[in-house]
């Protein structure tokens, strides 16, 4: 517990700086590096050595440099900050840590709260804003936040993008599209850099818009085949209908929290913590803003773009999954923390919108992940499966924990991919059932790599993902007699075992992608004609062999980045540091990263984690493990070797003997049908049955109406149709009886595709519904 | 125009205008109708500079001077010429169209109608027979003043939409 | 005047505008009745705006004429795709909508 902050909780005036450190205050530059980077190599990329990749590299490698140091810049910052420093630009205000009365000095340039946290430092942030126009007293801003949130997705974001670029140079070299690659991953990485630093919700809209149309033009890389322009076209439809989430929930927020008046984000954070602000507002927003976060972030029901979304470059899948793209609303949810915390009262609850979409997601997708024979759409539902949790961390209030989980799962999330694509790099294929196999023999150095990512995701104890997950459980709250300690926000019992089902089912399936991709026996290099998507020069079909040193060091950076960043921030408890420095490495992240005690970030309780629990955490993930250890590496390996069979299940297993199975595995095949819904049943429905009955209501009703006749009636149709037809009146009522002797048949007509007759319907449907309104009006 | 205006304010009645108006108003109807009926394209272009320039004098009569002059550089100037082009490119029969067919035709004729019927129904039920005094033409100046400081957003939009028509047009048009 | 006949001059051309979309063949004659509503609005917006004394109804007609000039440049560009295409604009054969 944090008393001061209990007793402090919202400081009245704005901890935020405008005079820091100039890396802090310049943090614009990281984005506009690859921007600029974007520009160049567009134009003059075809004519470099390197066809533009050099730009891309150059650009996001000073990024990152920049972005490193900007993190120590932030690290001090948090530390020492104080008013003497910047003198007397910036203003001071004092709380003395028990809530009493504020002595709040404001300067023309800003306003700084000095609110202490358990170090007795405050965590103020930095803001430059530069007005880019007003318009009708609302004025636009445009502007950097750097909090500790946006440092450490700036380090994500250029590292993970830096090694992804080194990366391509290999993959896609030789691509017809090389340099429009490249151009495209600067942008992308540029975007979400914009995303990240925007400090007001207009401009992260942009931003989010940005990298939506990013992912859309490199997901449909390979236009050329129709799958992927098809997955490209999915992806940013299906972004669209969260984006009408986003849009209403910004505007919501704009008039109810910002009070029609300012977009800034952390003013409009201020005005929700210190109330005032409508509560239904902010029930709204929220639900709206999660809308936003199911497509954006791949939660259920919403996800389904995500698999398809692989049909990009394998690079870009993993700057979707790891660092780009899918993380965007979590962020979005993070930024705007308050208005959920208020909004779905997450403090003292024990279920709520966001957190239980997170919770289904985390299992539903983790069952997904289990029937995929493409590697990569394995390691997709496990994107959305993880980024459930991360929602669900969200939902039940447990926000370091969420960005922790955000943090570590980028780096063992791009390693595995990245991973999948050095072993597709070598076989040309994704399938894991018919192309893969035994390929430890052949890529030694992948393999260990990959199975480092598979144990930091299935989050084995001393791995990132153990640290961060464990931490997601503890803050749910919901542990009842494991003992933890400590106040989470609230009880999520039902979340916490989703979790605990997440954590095994992620065991479970990494195991199962890891046998039949490296173990057993190679079942691919039989078919030499196979379709060869990556347009490389390679040439030779025969056995497969370890990738170059470009696409190895990387995984080998990410490998070790993935066993070792859990240790920022070890809970309470655990290795305590020296006696000079008693927190050690304890909660260092949550402590550069929350900005508790600041003016915008609510007073998040914090739960202290328990032996006991992170035991029997690890051990649900052992048990998961196991159980597809046992079956694949044990049972199947044993009867191959006996028959001599290339095998990759065992002949009559559970779904083949059990009906009950037998249907799951159907389901779960099928993807929850849940494809089938969106194209058959709503697509086709408003295509078919409602054009038809809207069609079948302008023939009968409107024109009934029309011909003064009150032949209107379902039944009568037939008697319609040969009235009309004897030539009452020629024309558009003929038009529909010309051809048919029923009306069923008639109907059939109606998708004559001439978009006049489209338009005469829509007009005379206006038409209608408009003269209803003055009838209504006018009696 | 300002005569014109100047003249009613002082008589109440506004003989001279509403005689004006009405010949205009039933060319106008006249040329439209014969721009949605006529056989031939270029014919149908021509009857179309009629409705235009009787739009540009309806504008005078409501003292926007400034969208006049607009209404005849712009449509009359420039559209109309890009439509005659547009026959000529498209080599459409510079002669007859070829003959509607009639279902169409009289389902177009029942839509208009009413359409019109609900829209006269709600403007005389609701506007009945209230006036408009023009006492003074709107300046240029006041036009400006409104687009560049309170409507500036959506003139800036409405640059951008122009680049992105001008770049839609040719990525459409061009031949490759 | 009454605001009145403008107001049901502009409704007369509106309606004789969506007349010609919906039963002209030629691309080119659809773009032209598209013009003709385009104007009945444009006569809405000023007449609203001199009554109510208001500048707004001439900026945003101005705003509507830019649109429509973009909108004849697209239209155009269209119509002259299909000719290419089709070798001819009638719209009646354009029905890959057809589901």
């Amino acid at each position: 517990m944090f008393p001061h902050l209990a007793a402090g909780a919202v400081s009245e005036v704005s901890t935020v700086t405008n005079e820091a450190n100039w890396l802090l205050e310049n943090a614009w530059l990281i984005a506009l590096l690859p921007a600029i980077s974007f520009v160049l190599i567009l134009f003059f990329g075809k004519k470099m050595p390197f066809k533009g990749a050099e730009f891309g590299i150059t650009a996001v490698s000073i990024s990152f440099i920049l972005a490193i140091l900007t993190g120590a810049a932030w690290m001090d910052h948090r530390d020492n900050f104080t008013l003497d420093t910047y003198g007397e630009k910036a203003a001071v205000l004092v709380d003395d840590g028990a809530g009493s009365a504020v002595d709040s000095v404001t300067l023309a340039v800003g306003t700084a709260a000095e609110a202490t946290d358990g170090d007795g430092q405050a965590y103020v942030a930095v803001q430059k804003t530069t007005q880019w126009l007003q318009s009708g007293g609302v004025e636009f801003n445009a502007g950097i936040m750097v909090d500790g949130l946006s440092v450490m997705m700036l380090f994500v974001v250029t590292m993970i993008s830096l090694l992804v670029h080194i990366y391509s140079t290999d993959y896609v070299g030789g691509d017809r599209r090389y340099t429009h690659f490249f151009a495209f991953l600067s942008l992308f990485t540029a975007s979400m850099l914009f995303f990240v630093l925007s400090d007001n919700i207009l401009q992260m809209i942009v931003g989010w818009e940005l990298v939506g149309v990013c992912s859309f033009a490199l997901i449909g890389h390979w236009w050329e085949e129709k799958p992927n322009s098809d997955a490209a076209l999915k992806a940013f439809i299906t972004n669209r209908v969260g984006d009408v989430g986003l849009l209403v929930g910004m505007i919501t927020l704009f008039f109810a929290a910002g009070k029609g008046m300012t977009f800034d984000t952390i003013t409009i954070n201020e005005n929700i913590l210190q109330g005032g602000v409508s509560h239904t507002a902010l029930v709204v927003a929220a639900a709206c803003l999660t809308i936003a976060v199911m497509s954006k972030s791949g939660q259920f029901v919403l996800h389904t773009w995500l698999p398809d979304a692989m049909a990009g470059p394998t690079p870009v899948s993993a700057l979707i999954h790891a660092a780009t793209m899918v993380v965007a609303g979590i962020y979005m949810v993070a930024r705007l923390f308050p208005v959920f915390w208020e909004g779905m009262q997450i403090e003292g609850s024990s279920i709520n919108f966001l957190a239980t979409v997170g919770a289904v997601t985390l299992v539903g997708a983790g069952l997904l992940a289990f029937v995929q024979d493409d590697i990569k759409k394995v390691l997709a539902y496990s994107t959305v499966s993880q980024l459930g949790y991360m929602a669900m961390a969200l939902g039940v209030g447990a926000w370091t924990a969420a960005v922790f989980h955000l943090f570590t799962h980028a780096f063992f999330k791009a390693n595995l991919f990245l991973g999948s694509g050095s072993v597709a790099h070598a076989v040309h294929s994704f399938d894991m059932k018919k192309d893969m196999g035994g390929m430890r023999k052949f890529m030694p150095k992948t393999y260990v790599t990959f199975v480092i990512g598979s144990l930091a995701l299935a989050g084995l104890f001393p791995l990132a993902g153990f640290w961060s997950k464990d931490e997601i459980l503890v803050n749910t709250g919901g542990w009842g007699i494991l003992g933890g300690s400590g106040s989470a926000p609230g009880s999520y019992t039902f979340h916490f075992v989703m979790g605990m089902i997440g954590a095994a089912l992620t065991a479970a399936y990494m195991t199962r992608c890891v046998y039949l991709t490296f173990h057993g026996e190679y079942r691919g290099g039989h078919h030499d004609d196979h379709a060869d998507d990556h347009a490389d020069d390679h040439g030779h079909h025969g056995e497969p062999h370890e990738s170059g040193p470009r696409i190895l060091y990387p995984l080998y950076i990410l490998s070790a980045f993935s066993i070792l960043v859990g240790f920022v921030n070890f809970p309470p408890g655990f290795l305590a540091g020296s006696k000079k420095d008693p927190a050690g490495w304890q909660e260092r992240f949550l402590h550069f990263i929350e900005p508790a005690g600041s003016s915008y970030f609510p007073a998040v309780g914090h739960a202290t984690p328990s032996w006991w629990l992170a035991i029997v955490a690890s051990l649900v993930a052992v048990a998961g493990a196991g159980a597809a250890f046992t079956y694949y590496f044990v049972k199947v390996d044993r009867l191959a070797k006996r028959t001599g069979e290339h095998l990759v299940g065992l002949p009559n297993g559970v779904t083949t003997t059990n009906a009950f199975a037998r249907a799951g595995h159907k389901l779960l095949v099928n993807k929850y049908y849940l494809d089938h819904l969106y194209t058959g049943i709503i697509a086709g429905g408003t295509k078919g049955p409602i054009a038809k009955a809207a069609y079948w209501v302008n023939q009968n009703v409107l024109d009934g109406t029309v011909d003064g006749a009150g032949r209107t009636a379902v039944q009568s149709g037939k008697l319609v149709y040969e009235k009309i037809d004897q030539g009452v009146v020629d024309g558009a009522i003929n038009a529909s009886g010309r051809t048919s002797d029923a009306i069923g048949e008639e109907l059939r007509h109606i998708n004559t595709g001439r978009v006049q007759n489209y338009a005469a319907i829509m007009f005379a449907g206006a038409a209608i519904l408009a003269g209803a309104f003055v009838l209504l009006l006018a009696f | 125009m300002q005569l014109l205006a100047q003249v009613s304010s002082e008589t109440d009645l506004y003989v001279a205008q509403n005689i004006f108006f009405a010949v205009i108003a039933v060319t106008m109807i006249y040329a439209a109708f014969r721009v949605v009926t006529t056989a031939n394209v270029v014919h149908a272009a021509l009857w179309l500079v009629v409705v235009l320039a009787g739009v540009a004098v309806q504008f005078l009569f409501l003292g926007a001077e400034f969208v006049a002059v607009t209404q005849v550089l712009v449509y009359i100037g420039a559209v109309i010429v890009l439509f005659l082009f547009g026959v000529m490119l498209t080599r459409a029969s510079m002669g007859d169209d070829e003959t509607v067919a009639g279902e169409k035709r009289a389902m177009a004729a029942i839509v208009g109608v009413l359409l019109f019927a609900v829209m006269a129904m709600a403007l005389v039920d609701s506007f009945e027979d209230t006036r408009v005094d023009i006492d003074q033409p709107q300046g240029v100046t006041e036009v400006s003043d409104a687009i560049f400081s309170q409507y500036i957003v959506p003139f800036e939009a409405v640059s951008v939409l122009l680049l992105a028509a001008l770049i839609g047009a040719i990525v459409v048009a061009r031949k490759d | 005047m009454l605001l009145n006949q403008f107001l049901l001059l502009s409704a007369v051309l509106f309606c004789l505008g969506v007349y010609g979309v919906l039963a002209r063949k030629n691309g080119m004659l659809v773009l032209m009745s598209v013009e003709l509503i385009l104007n009945a609005v444009n006569i809405n917006l000023v007449a609203f705006g001199a009554f109510r004394t208001d500048v707004g109804g001439s900026v945003f007609a101005l705003f509507t004429i830019a649109v429509a000039a973009a909108e004849v440049g697209i239209g155009l560009a269209i119509v002259l795709l299909m000719y290419r295409n089709r070798r001819s604009i009638d719209l009646t054969q354009a029905d890959l909508l057809k589901g």
